[in-house]
Order: C-alpha cells, then sequence, then structure tokens
C-alpha cells in the first residue's frame, strides 16, 4: 500500500490548500480539505478490498522455444458478487503489465509474457498484482508466487546443414536413405539441392523455394545422433543442431530416432515424439531452475 | 486517433473534467472580470465542440500564447500579479487552458487538482450555504473524473457507485477530522494587500452621504441572539465610532484611549446576549450601548467603545452584554469636553447666529438643548435616503435650504448647532434598530440599520444620547428604515411591504444561514476548546485533540477493514450450503476447480478420500438435483436434508 506519484502531488496539493485554509481563516477550505483527505485515505481501503479474496491459481503453459516470449497463464477467480474493476498483474522488474478487470463471480485467464534466453525450465516465479482503483492514488499490491513454470526449447539452429543421409546406424543397413523414389515432402531449399527436385510450381505461384523430398526406402528412419556432428561444435551448438534436425525431420515426415550422450531415444514421428525429443534437448545437462530470471 | 495523440480512453474522463471545470468555475463569475468569465466559458465551449466532433488537440504553442496574454491582462486590470485576486483569475483561466490540452492521463489529473484549487479559491469570496453545495457538487464530479480514468472498461452507472461508495465512506472521516484536527488560529503569515478588500461597513469618517450609501444594502452586519427578550427597539443602538473632529464637511474620530475595564460602572437593566459579528475589517465591536466588563480579549475606549484586539477578519462570536440605562461620563476628562466644543472658524455663519440665538440668555446646557431641539423640530426637515448633494457649509445648506437629509445630516447639524452654543456634543454612529427572525430568534442588524446619532454632555447627567433623526422621522427609530422613508422613496427590495411573504421566505433562509454560520463556518479554535470542554475534556491541546482524532479515526478505520473483509452471505440456501461443503473440504486441500460440476468434484474427491466417498457422492448428487431438477414441496425436505448431512459432514 503505497501512493503513486499521482498521490504524491494530491498529498502536495493538498497541504498548500490546508495552509491556505488556514491562513485565511477558512472553514470551509479545512472542509474541503478534510473531504479530500478522506476520500483519499477511504481509496486505500477499497484498493485493498480490491485485491481480498482474490484467487489466483496456476493455468497452462504451453513451451516454447528459447528466444520467444512464454506465455504464463493465471486463472485469476473473484468470488464477490461485485465487480473487481482495473487490476494488473505484472512480474516485478518487468513494468508492462497485464490490465483486466474481473466481472462479479467471475475467473479470467491472463496470459503474461516474459522473454525467453535458454532452454531448460522456466519457472514465472515472483508475480505481482495491484490495482490503483479507485482514484490512481495508492497502489495496493500483492506479490505471490505460482507454481507454475514454462519449458523453453533450445532455440534451433537458425540455418542448419541438411538432415544426415546416412542410414540410421544400429537400425539396420539402409534403414534409411534419401532417395529419388517416392515423394516424402517439402523442405526449404538448401543450397546444395539439385536444381531439378526444387518446388518449382510453389515458388511460380509466388511461395517460398522449396526442395522435393523423396524417400529411397517406404518409411526410412533418421538417427540424429550427438556423436556423429562435428567435433568442433560445443555443447550448446550441437543442442541448437539436434532441435532442428527434429523439427526437419519431422517436416520431412521419417521417423527418426535422437541420440544423446545419455542414451538413445525410441524412434518415432509425430508431435508428441517431437515434444519428447525438444524436452530431452532442453533439459540435456540443463542448467538449474531459476537461472534464466533476468 | 493516432495523427491527434489524444487517448480515446480518455474520452469520458474529459467529459467529466469539463462539466467539473463547468461547475467550478460557474460561481467565480461572481467576481472575476467579465472579460475572463467570457474567455473561459468560450475555451471550455470549444473543448466541448472538440470533444464531441474532432478530438483534434490544440497546439501547445497556442495555449502558452493566451496564457501568457492573460497574464499581461490580468496585471492591468488587478495593477498587481501576486495577489488573491489575479492568482485566482490565472487559476481559472489555466484550468480553461489545461483541458484544451489535455491528451494524457497526467494531464487530466493535473487539471483536477487545478480544479480543486479554484473550489477552496472560491471560498475566499463566499463561503455561504448555495456555494458550499455547488463546491460538493463539483468536488463530487472531480471524483468522478479521477474514477473515470482509473476504470475505463465500466459503464458510469459504475463509476456513479463508484463515487457514491467513495463519499459515504468518507463522510464520518470528514466529521471528525473537521471536529477534532487541531485549528490553528491564522494567518501563518503575511498575506496579500488585497485580501480583506471587499469587505463593508462603517468607516471612522463621516461625510454627507456616506452612512445613505449603507442604506441601500440588505447585507447583514451582525446578529445578536439574547438571553430572555431582548431591549424594545427605542434602546437598540448599536454603538459604533464616536467622532468628534468637525472640519465643516467631515466628522473624524480622535484618538481614544484604551482600558480593559469600562469607564463607567455599569447600572440597571442588563441584557446578556451572543454577537456574531460578519467580518468588516475593523477592530470596533458594534456592541449595545453600553457593554459591561464581560471578556479578557475586548478593550473598553474612552469613548464608551467595545473593541477587539485585531480587525475582525472572519465571522466571529462574542458572548457580551450591555446596560443601557448606565449613566456615562459623570466626570469627563476636561480636553476630551474642550474637543466636544471645537469648531472649525467660518464655517457655517448662518447655523452659528442661529445657535448663539438659541443659546444666549440662558447659562443651562439643558435648557439649550431644550431650544435646539425645539428649534430643529420647527424647521420643515425631511428624512430621505437621497439627499441633495451639499457643498463647503454642509450644515447650513441642509438646515435652511435643501432640508432634506439622512441620519448623518441630522447628526452633523445638531451637534453643530450644541456646539456653537457652547454645549459639548459628538456624532456616534453605529446601528439603530434590529428586526428579530421569528424563525430562530436571533435579532439580525443590517448594513441597512446604519445610523448617526448624537450625544451631548451635560453636567450631573454625564454623555446623553440625544438622535435628532427622531425628531422629523420618530418611525425610524422604531419601525426602522422602511417605516421612516416617504412613500415613494426606493428600498431595499425586500423592504418593501408588498413583498412580505418573501420577507418570510427570507427569514427562513437566514435563519438557515446562521446556523450555518454558527456552526460549520465559525467553527475555529475557540469553538473547538469549548466543545471538548462540554465533553469533559478542559484545557484540550494539539496532543488531546491528536490523540483523539487518531483514536476516532483508527476506529473508523477498523469498522471500514471490517466491512472490506465482509463476506456477503449466499442468498439462496442450497448455494449457501454447498460453498459451506467446498469451504470445508477447501480447507483439506481440495478446494472445487471453477470448472468442476458437482459431479465431477465428487468423483475426484471420492478418489482422494476413500473413506467418505459415499457421502461426499450422496451430497453431490443431492445438490445437483436439487440445483438443475426438483421442485415443489419435496424440493423443500431435501434441501433441509442436505443442509443438515453438509453440516455434519467431517473428513476423517
Amino acid at each position: 500500500m503505497l501512493p503513486t506519484a499521482a498521490g504524491h502531488a494530491y498529498a502536495g496539493a493538498l497541504l498548500v490548500m490546508l495552509v491556505a485554509s488556514i491562513n485565511y481563516n477558512l472553514s470551509l477550505g479545512h472542509g474541503l480539505v478534510f473531504l479530500l483527505a478522506a476520500l483519499a485515505f477511504v481509496s486505500i481501503v477499497d484498493a485493498f478490498r480490491n485485491l481480498l479474496q482474490l484467487a489466483v491459481r496456476p493455468g497452462r503453459v504451453d513451451p516454447v522455444f528459447a528466444g520467444e516470449p512464454a506465455r504464463f497463464s493465471l486463472l485469476v477467480h473473484n468470488p464477490r458478487d461485485a465487480r473487481r474493476p482495473s487490476l494488473r498483474l505484472r512480474r516485478p522488474p518487468d513494468p508492462t503489465a497485464a490490465a483486466f478487470s474481473l466481472a462479479a463471480r467471475h475467473t479470467a485467464a491472463i496470459t503474461l509474457d516474459c522473454p525467453t534466453r535458454r532452454r531448460g525450465w522456466l519457472p514465472l516465479g515472483r508475480v505481482v498484482i495491484e490495482t490503483t482503483w479507485p482514484l490512481g492514488l495508492i497502489r495496493a499490491w500483492s506479490v505471490l508466487v505460482p507454481d507454475l513454470r514454462c519449458l523453453v526449447y533450445p532455440a534451433p539452429e537458425a540455418d542448419p546443414p541438411p538432415l544426415p543421409d546416412g542410414p540410421a546406424s544400429g537400425l539396420g543397413q539402409d534403414a534409411v536413405q534419401r532417395g529419388d523414389d517416392d515423394f516424402a515432402g517439402l523442405r526449404t531449399h538448401q543450397p546444395a539441392d539439385p536444381p531439378r527436385h526444387v518446388a518449382w510450381k510453389v515458388v511460380a505461384r509466388g511461395g517460398p523455394m522449396l526442395t522435393k523430398h523423396f524417400s529411397g526406402f517406404a518409411g526410412g528412419q533418421l538417427r540424429l545422433d550427438w556423436g556423429g556432428l562435428p567435433a568442433q561444435l560445443d555443447v550448446e551448438a550441437r543442442i541448437a543442431r539436434l532441435a532442428a534436425w527434429v523439427l526437419a525431420a519431422q517436416a520431412s515426415g521419417q521417423p527418426f530416432a535422437l541420440s544423446l550422450p545419455d542414451g538413445c531415444g525410441p524412434i518415432g514421428l509425430g508431435p508428441r515424439h517431437v515434444h519428447d525429443c525438444l524436452t530431452r534437448l532442453a533439459l540435456f545437462a540443463a542448467p538449474a531452475d531459476g537461472d534464466d530470471r533476468d | 486517433m493516432a495523427t491527434t495523440g489524444t487517448d480515446t480512453r480518455l474520452g469520458v474522463p474529459a467529459l467529466w473534467l469539463l462539466a467539473t471545470t463547468a461547475i467550478t468555475l460557474a460561481p467565480h463569475a461572481t467576481h472575476l472580470p467579465a472579460w475572463l468569465s467570457a474567455l473561459c466559458a468560450l475555451l471550455l465551449a470549444w473543448r466541448a465542440l472538440n470533444l464531441w466532433q474532432t478530438h483534434a488537440g490544440v497546439h501547445r504553442a497556442l495555449v502558452a500564447l493566451v496564457a501568457i496574454a492573460v497574464a499581461v491582462a490580468l496585471k492591468a486590470e488587478f495593477g498587481h500579479f501576486l495577489g488573491k485576486d489575479p492568482g485566482v483569475a490565472m487559476l481559472a483561466a489555466l484550468l480553461c487552458l489545461k483541458q484544451l490540452e489535455a491528451r494524457t492521463a497526467r494531464d487530466i489529473r493535473a487539471a483536477v487538482l487545478l480544479g480543486l484549487f479554484l473550489q477552496l479559491g472560491l471560498f475566499f469570496y463566499e463561503q455561504s450555504l448555495p456555494f458550499a453545495a455547488i463546491a460538493l457538487i463539483g468536488t463530487f464530479s472531480a471524483l468522478l473524473t479521477l474514477i473515470a480514468l482509473h476504470d475505463p472498461d465500466a459503464a458510469p452507472r459504475d463509476h456513479l457507485r463508484t463515487a457514491r461508495l467513495l463519499a459515504l465512506q468518507a463522510a464520518p472521516f470528514v466529521v471528525v477530522l473537521f471536529v477534532l484536527f487541531p485549528r490553528i488560529p491564522g494567518p501563518l503569515w503575511g498575506l496579500p494587500a488585497d485580501a480583506w478588500s471587499g469587505m463593508t461597513g462603517l468607516s471612522d469618517t463621516m461625510s454627507p452621504g456616506s452612512i445613505s450609501q449603507l442604506g441601500l444594502s440588505d447585507a447583514i452586519a451582525f446578529r445578536a441572539q439574547f438571553d430572555g427578550s431582548p431591549p424594545p427597539p427605542n434602546q437598540r443602538y448599536w454603538r459604533g465610532p464616536v467622532l468628534t473632529d468637525f472640519d465643516g464637511r467631515t466628522w473624524r474620530a480622535l484618538r481614544a484611549t484604551t482600558n480593559a475595564a469600562p469607564a463607567y460602572t455599569p447600572r440597571g437593566i442588563r441584557y446578556a446576549y451572543r454577537l456574531t459579528l460578519e467580518p468588516h475589517n475593523q477592530t470596533w465591536l458594534l456592541a449595545l450601548e453600553f457593554p459591561g466588563h464581560d471578556l479578557p480579549t475586548t478593550r473598553h475606549t474612552s469613548d464608551f467603545q467595545l473593541l477587539a484586539d485585531a480587525p475582525v477578519r472572519a465571522r466571529a462570536r462574542f458572548d457580551l452584554s450591555a446596560f443601557p440605562d448606565t449613566p456615562v461620563g459623570l466626570d469627563e476628562d476636561e480636553a476630551v469636553l474642550q474637543a466636544a466644543r471645537r469648531l472649525p472658524p467660518n464655517s457655517n455663519p448662518r447655523a452659528r447666529a442661529l445657535a448663539r440665538q438659541l443659546g444666549g440668555g440662558t447659562a443651562s446646557a439643558a435648557r439649550t438643548l431644550e431650544r435646539v431641539l425645539a428649534q430643529l423640530r420647527d424647521l420643515p426637515l425631511t428624512y430621505t435616503l437621497r439627499p441633495p448633494r451639499l457643498g463647503t457649509h454642509s450644515v447650513d445648506e441642509f438646515l435652511f435650504e435643501t432640508q432634506r437629509g439622512f441620519c448623518e445630516h441630522f447628526a452633523s447639524a445638531f451637534v453643530f448647532l450644541m456646539r456653537a452654543a457652547n454645549v459639548p456634543a459628538r456624532v456616534v454612529t453605529g446601528y439603530q434598530g434590529g428586526e428579530i427572525n421569528p424563525v430562530d430568534g436571533s435579532m439580525v442588524v443590517r448594513q441597512s440599520d446604519a445610523h448617526a446619532w448624537a450625544e451631548v454632555w451635560l453636567p450631573e447627567r454625564g454623555w446623553v444620547r440625544v438622535d435628532p433623526t427622531a425628531l422629523a422621522a420618530p418611525q425610524r427609530i422604531e419601525g426602522g428604515l422602511a417605516a421612516a422613508l416617504p412613500l415613494g422613496e426606493p428600498l431595499p427590495l425586500l423592504m418593501r411591504p408588498a413583498l412580505s411573504w418573501l420577507r418570510e421566505l427570507r427569514h427562513r433562509w437566514e435563519a438557515l444561514s446562521n446556523a450555518w454560520n454558527q456552526s460549520v463556518l465559525g467553527y475555529n479554535a475557540d469553538r473547538q476548546r469549548q466543545l471538548l470542554s462540554r465533553i469533559g475534556l478542559p484545557q484540550a491541546d494539539w496532543r488531546t485533540l491528536g490523540a483523539l482524532l487518531g483514536a476516532s479515526a483508527a476506529l473508523l478505520t477498523l469498522s471500514l477493514l471490517g466491512w472490506a473483509y465482509l463476506r456477503p452471505r449466499h442468498r439462496d440456501p442450497l448455494d449457501r450450503a454447498w460453498a459451506r461443503f467446498c469451504d470445508k473440504l477447501a480447507r483439506k486441500g481440495l478446494a472445487r476447480l471453477p470448472w468442476e460440476g458437482p459431479i465431477d468434484y465428487a468423483e475426484r474427491l471420492a478418489k482422494a478420500e476413500p473413506r467418505c466417498a459415499d457421502a461426499v457422492r450422496a451430497i453431490a448428487s443431492d445438490y445437483a438435483r436439487l440445483r438443475y431438477g426438483c421442485s415443489g414441496d419435496a424440493r423443500a425436505d431435501a434441501l433441509a436434508r442436505l443442509v443438515q448431512r453438509i453440516k455434519e459432514f467431517r473428513i476423517r
């Protein structure tokens, strides 16, 4: 419960008015000053009551790639039979806030965006719910630490080399091979792709340069191997490349497996598999929780 | 919108601000220069058009230019810039200009503060009940501006509700603060020179026409509340400045010595009364003749006036007593008598000749007095509010040529004649009369009751009051100005006999104003002390007051907090019972999720607490049945059973 900048100005004005009232012996001037002071004072209680008995519960958080904003959703419930106006929710060092009002007996899902930089778990941490209602003179706030964290996938490498061509070792000879037999989908064009594989029809329609992608074997399988990466890459660079390959493999429609130093995952395809793989990448030798606060 | 830079969410607060400004400035029109009022109205109309149509802002340079022009014009108008009047006028102009360039929430807040300053500024000029009401409406409107600014999503009805809630909550605090906040008798420092301008009343000089100016003013000079019956009309002489020095045209007061006690021994009937004096920026208190020794803060002069220790610049109350029958000046100082015989040489030769003739041949002052009075009675003198203008020999012209005059002409002529006949005499100014307000029984004395009479000094009897006006217009003393003036004279509107119903209305209104003045406007440090000693706290200083104030405010705050914590009960008994059930489980960490229906909730609970699975399921299904189906008589029984079951429900 602290006065806002406007509250300080208001208090200053009131002081000047009180001195003028005393100086000129204005009984009604005293009355006016007292009225204004009393209004500001009861607005403290009203601001406090505006937050009282609000229930804030964690909502859902979807994983994001590092660099994208994490969107934390909080469910704010108003159990009272009256509207609660002008509430704001924000993460303390960040001055931008989500402003909202709650109707009587209503729950609202409020989303807080927060920048991400590093893979791993990003806890929401301290959240402040505050209000300057009704007069903007007093800011009432309450700090809460909702049990809410966001999984931050590693940022995929921006311009990764093409998916490894070689057969997935340990899965049988020539188990996965890119070939020219069956059209398997489209992927972004790489400079090394043969021009006859470019999807010119798409380009003609004004679309991006895409390369037609053909599988040599039905259900060709791909192994994305940590150990197979060039030796000069460091841990984060390897993870970034693998993340990009996971996405590329999913886009190409080839089942793939992710092999990290802590073990080799199952072969699979589909959003669930992508999520599992990206989660492994995100948490591989992950920085401890909370290190990512800025 | 992007081109104007004005936030559209400021539309509603901007409208409220406009209303606040209009309400605040309207009563200021009574004292602001006319051109400034017109300019303000023009600016506000422009702003209204602006909000209604285009939302286009006004260029800041233009606003600054107008502000500078107004400042220069005000300097020219008032002759100075740092004072109360030009200050308030400048604020008024700034408030209007601030509206035009209000683009952000911050601008609007600044304008609201300016508006509040101007509301205070209004009280420099007028603190009466209607002005207080207007100021209150203006404050409410300012409140709405702030509320609308901080709750832009809500409908105006919600804003009104919030404002009403705040006002209701604030009201007890205002009362407590008003009564208990330690009052400091001002001023804290020197005030600008124009601080006390515009107060009307008597002055310490009198020349022909000076009192008849007051005759047309209906304004109240003071009020008196008598314990018991008031004195009869012919004893209602309220003594003001005593004028001894005469230069042939103007009467002036001599410097009198002052004393804590009166120079006479009060005798005869005593009238006790409470005098409530309107501010007149003078020290004289206009006490009823002759004041007793009542208050330590007042002083008695050697010419029997009662003075305050400082000019009366705020409405003030004094508990006084009067002894009209007291003989005064029995052993008057010879110097004073000498001064009361002095006349300017060569003035008014005809009056001098008349006096010599009247005073000749007899040694007795009393005899001379009788003759002079008889002579004045014989002259065809007319009492009028519109006396002709007089030249150098004002007494001669009045007595022998124009023969029309107001009380100052009569008093002046009489005193001149007495002095010319070598009898000490002097003019006394003050008020004569007073009307009882039938509504609250207080006596009201107006500026139109201003009067001048005379005193002559007779051996053995001292100073004796003689009212020469009574010779020409005896009704003036008994019935007031309206009764004494001949038909066709202009009278203050409400003195006209035809308007008696209006006078009745005025009586009521003035009784209300009197109550307002006494209890609200007159509340000061003294009254605060009196009030506290009445509730058993004599000698209360600011510490006592602070403690009382703190305790009362704390009590009020606690009750307000109690209200804040209050959880409204569900009106429906079924809802109430279900909420109770959910609360019981919430305490065990099994709160119902907002999207969970009763059956889903019960299933989750049954899994979490298998031992009371059956009870939980039964309650939930009963609740669902009562909530979504089932009506009629059976419902009441089922409801009672459910309530009972929820009451007995325990989680083991």
